[in-house]
Order: structure tokens, then C-alpha cells, then sequence
């Protein structure tokens, strides 16, 4: 239920982030989803992709700091109070999320939300514990 | 105002006699009571019976900065901890400190160069003298304190920083002197500007200016913003402190008390003495210091002696301006700091040797030390708070470490500049040459 997420660090530099879009496009490389956390001085680019091996390659080939980190795919009701509802349950477990952020795309009628949490496993049991479907890593990179 | 006349305007010839007679005395001092030289002197097949003149100090083998490390914290000392009345410390090459010990007759010879120094940039005892270095293991405040009150002077102890308060106390005693950083005199110079401070109303008429690389430009523009003759002052903790030498109001080369402190210049490369006017390395042999006597110690600046007679009336040999040193050390805001410092420090915060680039320029008038780490995979994580918190580490590390605030920026991989396989470490935007 784990999927794995490319996180990369970036200087706060002019045509960074597009140096990386085409370095990945170029390798056929499609980006399903993405987030990017910024200071002052860096940023951190994180990104879901159809093939993470080949992502992992190009970008270490080419100089790249990246790291490869568990994230879970949940899906989320699509009206008002949908997070909401995702997240109760995991607040009152004292479930920690790191940081999350939206899929692109919608596969049904649900949206899909990326979470980081520091305990993972533990999330994973919160979620299956309160009937939060969570998208298996095959239907994340292909959706 | 030449403090001792007896001394600093000696013939020569006596003066050689003199020193002479203090080097037999040091060497011997040396040989019996440290180890450290008894083993160094016998290794080279010297004797202190060898010494018999000034001519014969060549046949010594030179005291490095790594000896101190190796003797950390107390091993050259040559006498008892009891006798021994002050320490001070400065950077070592790697974490720990270079230790120098003073007796009481340390002390008195220390605070009587520095009285000397001075009376080289027109200090009398009816001066006012602010001391703007810090006060503290660093010998540069304590140092022109006691010196000051040995010219008889008023001391004002402000030591370093609150350079508001500086400037108002200058206002409201009338300071005539003051000693700091050539840069720090700048910064002063600037907030007093915005201050909307006339500077030029105030009573200083002298600046003595060390611990840090300066040039000619740099005295022009000081001269320019403040109203002082700018004086160059050289000193180091392992000879004694500030009060090694000073420029004279001639502004033409650094008097050496070399009664006290004995200088040579030599070929850094093959330790051979040179001549007058020729540069190299300077060297010191301490010929009167009793805490921690020193054997010609190798500095690492760039100097020449320069053996003419000058006007001021002072008869000791002048050496000229530091212009460089033969290692890679930074002197930023009067401290000493080494790139290997700063590797141990980043070993030390993530058990790796992450490449990096010390980055050394001026923002305003104040030296400001960067280094840039590039960032590995072992480094990284993909959450900001941690990356934040690996840089205040490095920070709060470099901090105890070097005693200066760094700024860190995390760079990416293969963004500092290597060059057959040696990563250029150090770039220095400073106008220093």
C-alpha cells in the first residue's frame, strides 16, 4: 500500500525546475503528481512518476541529489468535508502528517491525496481501521 | 612619544650584544625546562652550549603552529602551573586551541612592547585610549589594555561589538585613541553615519589597527571616514599578543621590539635566512618570555626586514606590511580559521566529508565567512524541518568551533568548482592581496 515518492533537492536557482522536467520528459518519464517545498535558499521537489527506477536513474546519472521515500495514495470523498473526514480519525490516533499534498488527476469521483507520515505503518493501520481506501503503488503510477 | 628611549633607540651594535646575550639565555631556558625542545634541539645534534652568539640562531630548528596542538594544552610551558598567572588561547589547525602561558614577567615585557606600540602611533599618557578588541582568551583587548595603562593612559575596556555605545562614549569622554580591526573602525565609520555623527568633531587623532589583513587602500579610506593616523600593529598569540611591532607615525614599515621578539625572514621552502628587503617567511624567537619560551617559530606571513635607519629616531629593524600568508588560513574579523577546522566540524556533524566551499567577502565594512555544503544523499531528506535543522547544526557547530557566525546555504551536488580531483576550497572576495 506503500508508494514510493522521488524527492530531490534543488538550489533556489532560475530554470532549476525546468532542467529536471526535461531531463525526466526527455527519458519518457511522466510526472503523476508533484509537490514543491521551498525556503530561501533550496527547495525540495517530490514527485510521483509512472517509473521510479528509470526517474531514479536519469536524475542520479545526471547529478542529482534524490531520495526515495514511502508515501501513502489515499483516496479522498470529493465535497465538502472529505479531508476532513480522512483526517479525524488519523488526528485522534496521534498520527503525525508530515506534509501532503493533491494527485492531478481523479481516477473515480474521489480525489487522491498524498500524505507523508512519520509513522507510517501506523497510519496505514488508522486508515484500514477507519474504511479509508488507500491506492495500491501499480494504480498511483498509472493513473 | 618613544616610550623607552634606552631601548628603542639603542645602537646597534649594543642592541645585537643584547640580544645575544638573551638568546643563550632563552635557548638554555628551553633546553632544560620543555621536553618538547630538549627532544627537538637533541634530534638535530644542537647543543645550548652551541649557541654562543646571534649568528648561531640558524643552527636552531624552527617551532611550528602543529607543535602546539602536539603539546596541547600545557606541554611547552617551562615552568611550574604555579607561577604562571594568564592564558590565552587562539585557533588551532584543527579543534583544539593553541595555548600560550604568561608569568608575571610576561605580562610586565607584554604590556611594555604594547606601551611601545602606542608611543610609535603618538600615544602619551594623556591620552584616552578605547579598546575596541574583545577582551577574553583572544589577545587583542587585554593585550592594548594592559598596555595602555603602562603608557599611563586612560583605558576605556569596551571591547568588541556595540558599536552605538562606542561611538557615544568616544562623544562623551573624548577618546583620542582607539584599537580594533581595520574593518571594524569602518563599521564604526558607517554607523556613525547613519547616526548622523560627525566624526571629524571628535577628539581621536589615532587608530592602531591589527589582527586581521589590511592594505593601503583600506588606510586611505579609514583615514578618509575617520579622523586618525591609521597605525599598523602586528602581533600574534604565540609570540606574545599584539605589541610584536608597530608602524611608527612615518607610516613606512612596522617597528620589531626585537629585544624581546627576534625576527628573521627565510625562504619558506627550503628554511634558509634571507637578507634584508628579501621576502619570505617571518620567523620570531621569543628571547625573554619565561611562560612558554619559543624558538623560531615559523608564522606563516609573508614579510621583509628592512635594516635602514628611520626618521622617527627608533633604531630597530622595520618589517613591511603582511602581504600574504604561505598556508591556507583565513583571518576573518581578527580570528583565525582553517579549512580543515571547518572539514573536522562537517565530518563531525554528519560522520561524512560533504564537499564544500568557504566563501570569504566583505558586506559593508565587516568580513562575512559563508560556506557552502553540497548536499548528498546522506545528507538529504525530503522534509524542509530536517534539511533547517541539519544547517543550524552545522551553524551552531561552526560557531563553538571557529567562534564566528557562518552563514550555511546547501548547495547541490557538483555545484562547487573542483579541479583535478582537489576541490578548490576557499574563495576570498576580500580586497586583501
Amino acid at each position: 500500500m506503500k508508494v514510493q515518492q522521488l524527492s530531490i533537492f534543488m538550489e533556489n536557482r532560475a530554470g532549476r525546475l525546468a532542467e529536471i522536467m526535461q531531463l525526466l520528459g526527455d527519458a519518457g518519464v511522466n510526472i503523476r503528481a508533484l509537490s514543491l517545498a521551498d525556503t530561501s535558499d533550496f527547495g525540495i521537489l517530490r514527485l510521483i512518476v509512472n517509473d521510479v527506477d528509470k526517474a531514479l536513474q536519469v536524475l542520479r546519472e545526471s547529478g542529482h541529489t534524490v531520495s526515495l521515500t514511502d508515501v501513502v495514495a489515499v483516496e479522498v470523498p470529493d465535497h465538502p468535508g472529505g479531508l476532513a473526514s480522512v483526517l479525524n480519525p488519523l488526528c485522534q490516533a496521534g498520527v503525525n502528517v508530515e506534509y501532503m499534498y493533491a494527485f492531478v488527476e481523479k481516477a473515480t469521483d474521489k480525489a487522491v491525496v498524498i500524505f507523508r507520515f512519520e509513522d507510517i505503518e501506523a497510519a496505514l493501520g488508522v486508515l484500514a481501521k477507519a474504511g479509508i481506501s488507500v491506492l495500491p503503488a501499480e494504480t498511483v503510477y498509472t493513473l | 612619544m618613544i616610550f623607552n628611549k634606552t631601548i628603542e633607540c639603542m645602537e646597534r651594535a649594543a642592541l645585537r650584544d643584547l640580544q645575544g646575550e638573551r638568546l643563550r639565555d632563552a635557548v638554555r631556558r628551553a633546553y632544560e625546562s620543555v621536553p618538547f625542545y630538549r627532544k627537538k634541539l637533541d634530534a638535530h645534534g644542537v647543543k645550548p652550549s652551541d649557541i654562543r652568539g646571534l649568528d648561531d640562531i640558524v643552527k636552531l630548528p624552527f617551532t611550528m603552529k602543529e607543535d602546539f596542538r602536539d603539546n596541547y594544552p600545557f606541554g611547552l610551558f617551562a615552568v611550574p602551573l604555579r607561577e604562571i598567572v594568564r592564558v590565552h588561547a587562539s585557533s588551532g589547525t584543527t579543534g583544539k586551541p593553541t595555548v600560550v602561558g604568561y608569568t608575571k614577567e610576561d605580562i610586565e615585557i607584554w604590556s611594555e612592547t604594547v606601551a611601545r606600540t602606542l608611543g610609535c602611533g603618538g600615544g602619551t599618557p594623556d591620552d584616552i585610549l578605547q579598546v575596541a578588541y574583545g577582551y577574553g582568551l583572544f589577545t587583542g583587548g587585554l593585550g592594548l589594555h594592559y598596555g595602555g595603562e603602562k603608557l599611563g593612559a586612560m583605558v576605556v575596556p569596551m571591547s568588541g561589538g556595540n558599536t552605538k555605545k562606542q561611538i557615544m562614549l568616544m562623544q562623551d569622554f573624548g577618546t583620542t585613541l582607539f584599537a580594533c580591526t581595520p574593518s571594524y573602525s569602518l563599521q564604526l565609520a558607517e554607523e556613525a553615519a547613519v547616526e548622523g555623527v560627525d566624526l571629524k568633531g571628535l577628539k581621536l587623532r589615532v587608530g592602531y589597527f591589527g589582527a586581521e589583513p589590511w592594505t593601503e587602500a583600506m588606510r586611505a579610506k579609514i583615514e578618509e571616514r575617520l579622523p586618525v593616523k591609521a597605525i599598523d600593529i602586528y602581533g600574534l598569540s604565540e609570540v606574545i599578543g599584539p605589541g610584536v611591532a608597530s608602524e611608527c607615525l612615518e607610516q613606512d614599515g612596522l617597528h620589531v621590539f626585537e629585544d624581546h621578539y627576534y625576527p628573521e625572514i627565510i625562504d619558506p621552502a627550503t628554511g634558509q635566512t634571507l637578507g634584508p628587503g628579501q621576502k619570505g617567511e617571518l620567523v620570531f624567537t621569543c628571547l625573554t618570555k619565561r611562560a612558554t619560551p619559543l624558538l623560531r617559530y615559523r608564522t606563516r606571513d609573508i614579510s621583509s626586514l628592512d635594516e635602514s635607519a628611520c626618521p622617527c629616531g627608533r633604531t630597530s629593524r622595520r618589517m613591511a606590511r603582511i602581504t600574504g600568508r604561505t598556508d591556507d588560513m583565513l583571518i576573518i574579523r581578527g580570528i583565525n580559521v582553517f579549512p580543515s577546522q571547518i572539514e573536522t566540524v562537517l565530518m563531525k556533524v554528519e560522520g561524512i566529508e560533504p564537499h564544500y566551499l568557504i566563501v570569504v567577502d566583505k558586506t559593508g565594512a565587516l568580513d562575512e565567512l559563508e560556506i557552502k555544503v553540497e548536499v548528498s544523499e546522506q545528507l538529504f531528506s525530503d522534509e524542509v524541518r530536517k534539511l533547517e535543522a541539519l544547517r543550524q547544526r552545522i551553524f551552531e557547530e561552526m560557531r563553538s568551533v571557529l567562534g564566528l557566525n557562518a552563514k550555511i546555504t546547501l548547495v547541490e551536488p557538483k555545484t562547487i568548482e573542483r579541479s583535478l580531483g582537489k576541490a578548490k576550497r576557499v574563495i576570498d572576495k576580500r580586497e586583501v592581496k
